[in-house]
Formats: structure tokens, sequence, C-alpha cells
């Protein structure tokens, strides 16, 4: 995995609500057995008309924004567990999503993949996609180790959470499985404790 | 000091506590499928990591296989290469699979309560959502991403922090033709579908308790539909007798023993949850779904909501409809009964009811797929299969099929499908399609006339609901 410290970036917005798995990354998009190319169908029946041709009205398309960071509506990522979710993100450039709610499976699936989903309150995103909508060259500037998100020169600043542990994965590019092998031991002595 | 039933799975499946972090959570059975197993396969194999209980694992094809002709090989070529890669790596890690053709083939969360691998108290997780189900049995089941497939594979434990505790307490008598279905469809209706996030879910009161195993499962494995990671039922006398002398069940006096276990494990009668929600069952009728997440439904006989939002209405454009409209009378040209929230043997029983003796409209193309071998069998030996398939609806064989559309059973774009799945998303049973949601009974109504119509004034002489 990819340390992630801090992180400057334009922005792309995409202010629809409750943006489920599905539309991420449709079911007939996961048939691969490797992690690599899902950015290539990252939001395809969004992002492409029904003949194939590219949505002009969708922001990913729109020549206008690019960036790292997509700002999302709320509830992003709920839904079916599919990691292929994450990995077409990671995929398609993001390094980060911002949102004003995340579901559980998605937040965690993005964690254990370098991708850093930033939680922000409902009136700094609705300031955030305002701004970014305005000026789509605004800079957002992320801060993992102090734990804040900015648009310098601006009253938008906001300090997020996130568990400690998985600050320290993220921050050093580790990941859950060098630590639970490491703990092998323990498991196995809880197991031959265990009476049902 | 007092627990909740989630409490007291969860307190003694704990191997450590990180400091200041998570904690090491340990896994009593992991299920897998063909879809989100094959990179965490690769994962460990990149790292020369072993498999450490490989017993603990049970694998089943399910997601993405043909409803026909499974005895033939798969024509759609990604989906071979995936339904092979679970063999082969079931077979280089000596891992228990029930692939196409084995007799205990089937959904994954179908398959497994039906063998006695699921039982109360248990820990389970699989790379799937809706693993939630398990619950049903006073379980902790939750749907993990690949990557903690892969920390399962390798560690049989997973690094979580404890989630928080909701119960929804539903009391009183359900309406004649209020079906399991109903009733969570009515719960996600009310409480939307970001209010479990963060939460582990408890169904409590007697609607739940009198309900069947079946029914439970179908309750619980819509929870992730509100956000809640897993939910779950007290087990009780029901549970213990669906699992009774099931093929991996514990048997004699070991069952008795477990028995005398899972009975200590029902909520303490002054535990707190972090959150309470309480329900009549009198106010809950037959439930469809509008929109294009499951918390946007409504009673059978309201009228679409209105809002003025822009998510809202672009939910309400993709599914054809206005705001204010009746779905009461729509024409509709597709029904589905299967997926993981009901394709059990009670959910066709009910159908059968209401369909004995009926034809299903000219305009329908109605799909009956069971959630497994066991229940296609089943519905054979009852003869309900005679009655689907004298009424004109096509009978196929277990799998996720038209559920989410990763075989060839898609619905068209711009049709509306009335389904028993858990889903509605843009695009859920194909590109385009309109999906709602609704119970076997409404289903089964709706293939026979053609349209939505109100199930309860044609009930009454129904034995089953």
């Amino acid at each position: 995995m990819e340390k992630f410290v801090t992180l400057t970036s334009r922005a792309i917005p995409l202010s629809i609500e409750n943006i489920d798995t599905d539309q991420i990354i449709p079911a007939r998009f996961l048939k691969a057995t490797s992690k690599a190319g899902f950015g290539e169908n990252l939001f395809r029946d969004w992002r492409f008309n029904k003949d194939g041709s590219e949505n002009k009205d969708f922001a990913l398309n729109q020549d206008i924004y690019e960036g790292k960071i997509l700002v999302a509506g709320d509830n992003f990522g709920c839904g079916s567990s599919r990691e292929h979710a994450a990995w077409a993100l990671t995929d398609y450039g993001f390094k980060v999503i911002v949102s004003s709610y995340f579901a559980d499976i998605f937040k965690g699936n993005a964690l254990n993949n370098g991708l850093l989903p930033i939680q922000v309150s409902p009136e700094t995103l609705k300031k955030l996609l305002k701004t970014i909508k305005k000026d789509p060259e605004t800079e957002l500037v992320i801060n993992l180790e102090k734990q804040y998100l900015t648009i310098e020169g601006t009253d938008v600043k906001e300090s997020f959470e996130i568990d400690a542990y998985k600050k320290m994965c993220m921050m050093n590019g580790y990941d859950d499985i060098d630590f639970l092998v490491s703990n092998k031991d323990k498991i196995e002595a809880f197991e031959a404790s265990r009476t049902f | 000091m007092s627990k909740t039933l989630f409490d007291k799975v969860w307190d003694s499946h704990v191997v450590d506590e990180v400091k200041d972090g998570p904690q090491i959570l340990y896994i009593d059975k992991h299920l897998i499928h063909e879809v989100t197993s094959p990179q965490a396969f690769a994962e460990l194999e990149e790292r020369n990591i072993p498999l450490f209980r490989k017993d603990q694992i049970v694998a089943t094809a399910d997601h993405n296989v043909p409803t026909k002709d499974q005895h033939l090989p798969i024509q759609d070529l990604l989906s071979k290469k995936q339904v092979e890669m679970l063999t082969e790596n079931c077979k280089k890690h000596d891992v228990t699979l029930y692939g196409l053709g084995h007799p205990y083939q089937g959904i994954v969360h179908v398959m497994a309560p039906e063998l006695g691998i699921t039982q109360p108290g248990m820990t389970m997780v699989c790379g799937d959502s809706h693993t939630s189900t398990h619950g049903a049995f006073g379980t902790i089941a939750f749907g993990i991403g690949t990557s903690q497939v892969a920390q399962v594979f390798a560690s049989q434990c997973l690094l979580l922090s404890k989630p928080k505790s909701m119960r929804i307490s539903v009391n009183g008598k359900l309406k004649k033709g209020v079906l399991p279905k109903d009733v969570i469809l009515y719960i996600i209706a009310k409480l939307g579908t970001n209010s479990g996030t963060g939460y582990f879910a408890e169904y409590a009161g007697d609607v739940f308790e009198n309900m069947s195993m079946e029914g439970r499962m179908t309750v619980c494995n819509m929870s992730i539909e509100m956000g809640a990671r897993g939910g779950m039922i007290a087990p009780d006398e029901t549970t213990f007798e669906y699992v009774k002398g099931r093929e991996f069940a514990p048997k004699g006096a070991e069952f008795e023993k477990k028995i005398a276990y899972w009975k200590t494990l029902p909520t303490d009668a002054d535990a707190v949850f972090d959150k309470e929600y309480s329900f009549d069952a009198e106010d809950i009728e037959p439930m469809v779904t509008y929109g294009t997440n499951p918390g946007m439904g409504i009673k059978i006989s309201e009228n679409i909501p209105s809002k003025d939002d822009v998510s809202f209405e672009k939910s309400l454009e993709y599914m054809g409809f206005q705001k204010g409209e009746k779905l009461l009378g729509k024409t509709i040209n597709y029904v589905f009964i299967g997926s993981c929230t009901n394709s059990r043997i009670e959910d066709f029983r009910i159908a059968a009811d209401y369909i004995k003796g009926k034809q299903k409209a000219a305009n329908v193309n109605a799909l009956i797929v069971p959630g497994s071998q066991q229940v296609a069998k089943q519905i054979k030996e009852e003869g309900i299969q005679d009655i689907f398939e004298a009424a004109g609806f096509e009978i196929r064989q277990s799998g996720c099929s038209a559920c989410l559309g990763m075989n060839e059973d898609k619905i068209p774009a711009g049709e509306y499908c009335v389904s028993t799945s858990n889903r509605n998303f843009e695009g859920r049973q194909g590109q385009g399609a309109r999906t709602i949601l609704a119970s076997p009974l409404v289903a089964a109504a709706t293939a026979i006339s053609g349209k939505i119509v109100d199930v309860s004034e044609e009930i009454e002489e129904l034995e089953l609901v």
C-alpha cells in the first residue's frame, strides 16, 4: 500500500447523494480476477450514454474539473461490499473521497487500499461543492498527520476523525495482514482457551 | 454488567485489543464465492502466507453462474474463468467447495443455513454485504471486502472497532398478507438507508419471535440496506428446531450442550442499547419501492411522496415515475422471485399458494430462481414446481441470477421488474432496468395480473399468509 501523508490537489464535485457501489462499479464488471483496470469502468453508466459516447454532463467528463479528490454527496459507498469500488476509484487516480457520510464497508475497503475517506459536516460539504463549482481550479489541502482539510485563503478548514491505528497504517503504507499474522500466537492461544 | 445479544457474541470472540485501536475479532466461519475471493487468494500467494484454518472456510459458486443448463460449460468466458479459478483455488488450498452440479450448491446465504453451517453464537463473514442474513440465528455475521477476505484467510481474524448497538422492536399482530419482507421494507422506509451505519441491529418483539427462520433471514438479510453491518435475532426454540438434524449441526449430547449455551445468549432484560426504535405491527402493510434505494418504499396503496430534492428527482426520473403518483395499476412486464432475500422454500410455498389454479398475465415474464439445489429439489417434491409451471412461470436453477444480473438473467432497459430481491439501485438488474422491491406474495400477484395490485383484498382464502 502507498503511503499517505499530505495531498494538495484540485477536486471533482459529484453532488449526488447515496452513491452506491453498484454505480461506482456495476456488477457486470466484477468478473476480473486481478485488482487492476477497474478505473476504466468507474461510474460506467453515468459516464457513458447508452450508445457508448461520453456523457458530457457528468462531472468526471467535464474538462474544467480534474484532481485526485472526489467530493461527493451524503452516504457515499452504500450497498454491496465489493472492494472493486475502492479499486476502481484508486485505479482512476483518486486518493481522497470527501463526503458528509460514508457507508461502513466502503470506508473499511477504502482504508485498506490507501484511499482516504474524509467525513466533513454537511455545511462544509455544501461549501466545498459550491466553491469547486464556482472555481474549478480551487485546490484542497489534506493533512492526514494533523487531520484537517482546508482551502487556503478561505474560511474552509475542518478537522476530520480517523482511527489512530488506521492513520498509522495509511501514513506508513502498512496493512492489516502483517499485523494479524504477527499475532498468530495470541490467536492460537485464544482457540485453545475456548469452551464454545 | 448487563449485556446485549450482540455484546455476548462479540465479547466472546475478542482475541486481543490494539492500544487506542481496533480489536482482533476471531471468526468462526468464513464463506467464500467466486467474485470476491480470487484477489484474496492471489494476495496470500504473493506474500507466501498459507491459509490459517482451511476447515473453517466453505465455498460455493453463486454470483455469476448461469441458471440454465448448469451441467454444460459456462458460456460467458469471464464468468467461466472466475468459477474455474474458485475451483482451482479451493483445490490448491484444500477448501470445501460446493460448486456447480453439487447437491449443496446455492446462494451462499441460503446454502449455509440449510446445511447447519450457520449456528447461534458464531461469528461469520463473507465477501458479500448480505452476510447479515445469518444474524437470524443470533450470529454476528457481516459482509467484508476482499482485503478482509485475505486477512481471514491468513489469520481467521479481523481488526475491527466494536460497532454501536441499536434495537428495533416491532410488537403486535401482522395483518394478513404482510410478510417479513414487508416488515423490513417498512423499517428501512421509516429509518432511511444510513440510519444503521456504524451499528449492529437487534430485531426484537413478538413479530420476530413469531416469525419462521426463513422470515427472520429475510429481515436480517436487508439490515445492510439501512447501513447496519448486521442484524440479529435472539435464538429461541424456533432456531434450535431449525438447526437440529441439519448436515453440519452438532448432534446428540453435543447439540444439547450447545442449546444450553445458546439459551444464555439473548439480551439481558436491563441491557442498554445506543439507539432504540419501536413500531406497531398493525401499521405495516404490503410494501413496494418507487425509487432507486431500498429506503424509498411506500405502502402499496399509498402515493409516491413529493420532495424537492435533486437526488430524489433524479431517482424518480430514472424510474419514470411522477411525484404524488400511485403505483397501483402500473403495468409490469417482469417478475423475479429469487435472491438471498427471498428464495427459500417458504417464499415459494407462499407464492405457489397464491398462484395455484391461476395463470400469469400474457405480458409478464415470470422468473422463479430457487436459492439452492436443495430448495429446487424441495419445490419439485412438494409439487410447487408443477403449480408454477402450470401458471406459466419459468423455473431456473439456483444462483444469484437477476438480483444483480451478473449472469445472463437481466431485465431489459426501461422495463419494470417487481422483484423479491434486496436492491433497487440504478442498473442493478441490468442497465436501465427499473426495480420495484416487494414480497413474494406481491410479486406473485403482479405476475398474475400483469400490474401492481393490492393483494390484501383477495387473500382471505390463503392458508399460508
